[in-house]
């Protein structure tokens, strides 16, 4: 299960519709416990894919993710999990995800529909990596 | 011994060890010493064909070894590497 606050995924879906109609991303930076995770902060970062992909690409650079870990440890959190955004499409991981993806990390995948966030849904790789299990995606007040 | 950090989502492979001690005078036999101690560790930094994951990035003491020797990179006891993942994907 992941939690998140309404005004949190708000913050998220922001940076999504700000870079529709390409793809954009960030970390989630938040706690894991024994009944799953909370997302406490977003980090909205750049894709760094070539931009003329950027339709249906992002990428976050080993920077990005030292300074997303640097950023959660000067919070006192984790890097829990990474957003990114499917542009008209559905919040489904695809096969090219799916090659990029690590164990553990939550994936928010949301539906950007002309321009609005419509739609997040949240992914765990499989322990085999064969295919992801959809994470319940819970808001917390 | 030659130190390598692990990021948080592989940590449930090195028995939630952050850093592992490894045998090894080059980048690729250290990764290779990790990956003997902890064999589950394997499958998330190869592909089938036995080449490192897109994702996988060494860096030797805060840099990327891409921009040193890559495997053949020489390293000492006293050096600090760090797995990093890079994070791609998109709608296909």
């Amino acid at each position: 299960m992941l939690t998140i606050a309404a005004d949190v995924l708000r913050e998220l879906e922001a940076h999504l519709e700000a870079a529709y109609p390409n793809e954009g991303a960030g970390l989630l930076l938040g706690e894991a416990g024994a009944g799953g995770k909370r997302v406490a902060a977003v980090l909205p970062l750049a894709n760094r894919w070539d931009g003329a992909e950027q339709y249906h690409r992002f990428l976050l650079t080993p920077e990005d993710m030292l300074r997303g870990e640097q950023e959660a440890a000067r919070r006192g959190l984790d890097v829990i999990g990474i957003f990114h955004s499917h542009p008209d499409h559905p919040a489904e991981p695809s096969g090219f995800d799916r090659d990029w993806a690590l164990p553990w990390y939550s994936y928010i995948i949301t539906t950007v529909e002309r321009g609005r966030a419509a739609r997040s849904r949240s992914w765990l790789l499989k322990e085999d990596r064969s295919a992801y299990d959809e994470e319940p995606l819970v808001m917390a007040r | 011994m030659t130190t390598i950090r692990i990021p948080t989502p592989l940590r449930a492979y090195t028995n939630s060890q952050a850093e592992v001690p490894v045998a090894g005078a080059t980048v690729g036999a250290a990764l290779a010493d990790l990956t003997g101690r902890h064999p589950a560790l394997k499958p998330h930094l190869y592909n089938d064909s036995g080449e490192l994951r897109a994702f996988v990035n060494v860096f030797l003491n805060d840099e990327d070894v891409r921009h040193l020797q890559g495997a053949a990179t020489p390293v000492k006891d006293s050096d600090r590497l760090m797995i990093v993942p890079s994070i791609a994907g998109g709608r296909r």
